[in-house]
């Protein structure tokens, strides 16, 4: 109704089924409590609905220790560079991912036995990196990235050297290659 | 209007009132000027309609799984009646939106329609234009193959680099740690819940807008738009001199809408349906993405770029381009509204088109991306290696087996990411090669390591007969005689 409506010159008043609604000053009040309410019961609802949708701001059990597949240090034999895969260890329980959650890294056995686990990820923008054994490089399809054996930037645009995984000594020791995975590598937050 | 006798319609009409809500909109006065150059908004907005049919349709048989919408795209493909041509509609409607769009949006920057009083037109156009873009780059990612997993990876990589809330946006966009299940299912919500929905409301206020502010008139070069006087006089000129919407102008847009229609159902049915290329296992890592192609062009500006710029002109250039778009309705808001007349505009339009076409060749083209398999797969030239000694041959074999060519061609085969080495001998000495192979630089990774001095003895003799074919020619008193390893000069062809 419009704020200077005259109910009173109005044709068929009680029609309206009212006659006039509240005072003034009534209808200002029921006008901000019912505000206010709003207000309040919004934030309420607002709460769960922006914890669902930023979850992922919690994330603090994605990274676990998980063994490669395979996982025997001898599987890699020394002084050459071998395709690795991984299930993501937070991820074990959904099985709709399906093989999205198989990550593949590039396992260095070097020949005095050191073994560095490398990302998958062109440190430019993301693309799979491919291994060269005969020139020892890695290259990248997406932009001419190239990485040296050791993941240290050789040529093309990429911003740094390789990712590379955080190695578990003690399952090392025991002859296992255990990674901490779990999350996809950035510039500002790697591996 | 068709008059409306009949007593069913008459008594919807009773209750609905279309005639006085309706009708004003439908049959507003709009310029006589306006012509077949003011079809295109109508075509996107058909080919949109289409979209959301199409759109409807896919989503009977989708399953927005990382595990299986895989195998629900091959099965729209080959086992669902009619699937892969509704795949085909929808991926070519998707192209030939974008296409129009682009159109509309060039025809209402050359006519000046984003000036007063149409500032607000211009704005939400360009909302509904990132839109449609982001319907693009999420359709994409719901055709759950390589293309769409490496360029999800690459949009990732690239949030990544925003300062400071970078990872965080990388996690909030994937919804989770890896591009999997979650990543899937919130693109499938902003492809089928949120960006439509976006899209139809804009959409909404896009056409009140042009129904309250009228539709364009084309620019007669000299008559100024005066933000005091425009609106009057546009009003006055075109109840006197326009012409109603339906049915005088709305004929060019309904065969317009006809030809886009057609034109859908012509692409679905010759070039089909796109994809999917490849099942999106990540360990599947012999693939090399790319973009669709309005995406082409930051494709290669991102593989040119210097690094140094990059992080900067990812994060920057959109947001600059933004401003520069949204203001320039209120920079340049009146005055001249023909292309004839506005030189500055003109240039700086014909400056983004050539370079977003020569980009977007240059991507397709890819000169800087290896050839990952030129190595194994490329043969030598055989004049490369007629007449060449053993030590000489023995370097065309490392040029293979190291994989030179993925980066070098020979005789226009093979990576382009470095230069060709066809005539390298006459660019570089005998030394300059061999610190160039050992040492690297300029973009091309040191083989020192990975080269014992015997290979580089061997791929520097090589290269050293690398001459262009006209000093090959063959001198009669030199033929039969036994050339030197070491002497560069060309060999004798027989």
């Amino acid at each position: 109704m419009p704020e200077n409506f005259d109910y009173k010159e109005a044709p068929d008043v009680r029609m309206l089924g009212d006659d006039g609604g509240p005072e003034p000053s009534r209808r200002g009040f029921l006008f901000w409590l019912g505000l206010s309410l709003n207000v309040v019961v919004g934030l309420l609802v607002a709460i769960p609905i922006i914890g669902y949708v930023f979850a992922s701001f919690r994330r603090d059990k994605w990274q676990a220790w998980i063994d490669l597949v395979p996982a025997t240090v001898d599987s890699y034999p020394k002084g050459q560079t071998r395709m690795a895969q991984y299930r993501n260890p937070a991820k074990f329980d959904v099985t709709w991912d399906g093989y999205t959650a198989d990550i593949p890294c590039w396992v260095r056995r070097e020949s005095n036995g050191n073994i560095t686990v490398f990302a998958i990820n062109c440190t430019h923008l993301g693309c799979p990196v491919r291994w060269f054994p005969e020139s020892n490089l890695f290259m990248c399809p997406c932009h001419g990235g190239v990485y040296y054996a050791d993941g240290s930037h050789a040529a093309g645009p990429p911003p740094r050297g390789l990712y590379t995984y955080k190695i578990d000594q003690d399952a090392l020791a025991k002859g296992r290659v255990r990674i901490m995975g779990g999350r996809l590598p950035t510039l500002q937050e790697p591996t | 209007m068709i008059p409306m006798n009949n007593s069913v319609l008459n008594w919807f009409e009773e209750r609905l009132r279309l005639k006085e809500t309706l009708g004003p909109s439908m049959t507003h006065a709009v310029p006589r000027s306006a012509r077949w150059w003011y079809v295109f908004g109508s075509m996107t907005l058909t080919v949109f309609m289409l979209q959301i049919v199409t759109g409807i349709c896919l989503s009977l048989i989708y399953v927005p799984s990382a595990d299986e919408a895989y195998d629900s795209l091959e099965y729209l493909n080959y086992r669902q009646e009619m699937g892969w041509f509704l795949r085909g509609m929808h991926v070519w409607g998707s192209h030939l939106m974008i296409t129009f769009m682009s159109i509309h949006m060039l025809q209402v920057f050359l006519y000046g329609a984003f000036k007063y009083p149409r500032e607000l037109t211009w704005i939400v156009g360009l909302l509904l234009f990132v839109c449609t873009l982001a319907m693009g780059f999420t359709g994409q990612v719901l055709r759950w193959d390589q293309d769409a997993y490496w360029g999800l990876s690459v949009g990732m990589a690239m949030a990544g680099r925003v300062p400071f809330i970078g990872p965080e946006l990388v996690y909030f966009v994937l919804g989770g740690p890896i591009i999997a299940g979650e990543a899937l299912s919130r693109f499938f919500a902003l492809h089928v819940f949120v960006i439509p929905g976006a899209l139809i409301m804009l959409l909404g206020a896009h056409l009140l807008l042009v129904i309250k502010c009228g539709v364009n008139e084309e620019p007669t070069p000299g008559y100024l738009v005066d933000k005091k006087t425009y609106r009057e006089k546009y009003e006055r000129e075109v109840h006197k001199r326009g012409m109603p919407f339906f049915p005088n102008a709305a004929g060019r847009d309904m065969i317009a809408c006809g030809i886009v229609l057609f034109l859908v159902f012509f692409c679905a049915a010759f070039f089909g349906p796109a994809g999917p290329n490849g099942q999106p296992d990540p360990t599947l890592i012999d693939t090399s993405p790319r973009p669709d192609f309005w995406f082409q062009g930051i494709f290669a500006v991102l593989a040119l770029l210097p690094p140094y710029m990059e992080t900067f002109l990812i994060m920057g250039f959109p947001v600059l381009a933004a401003a520069v778009l949204i203001l320039l309705p209120f920079i340049s808001g009146d005055g001249e509204k023909s292309w004839k007349r506005r030189p500055f505009s003109m240039i700086t339009l014909m400056f983004i088109l050539v370079t977003i076409t020569v980009l977007t060749y240059l991507a397709y083209m890819a000169p800087w991306s290896p050839v990952m398999n030129a190595w194994s797969g490329i043969p030598t030239p055989v004049n490369y290696v007629k007449n060449r000694s053993p030590l000489e041959l023995q370097g065309a074999l490392i040029v293979q087996n190291k994989q030179c060519r993925n980066c070098h061609s020979l005789e226009g085969r093979g990576g382009k990411r470095g230069p060709e080495l066809d005539d390298v001998a006459t660019r570089l000495t005998r030394d300059e090669l061999i610190r160039q192979v050992v040492q690297g630089g300029g973009n091309m990774p040191a083989y020192g390591k990975n080269l014992t001095p015997s290979q580089v003895t061997a791929v520097t003799a090589f290269l050293m007969t690398m001459h262009p074919q006209w000093e090959h020619e063959p001198i009669a008193e030199e033929s039969n005689t036994p050339r030197p390893t070491s002497n560069p000069d060309p060999p004798i062809d027989f």
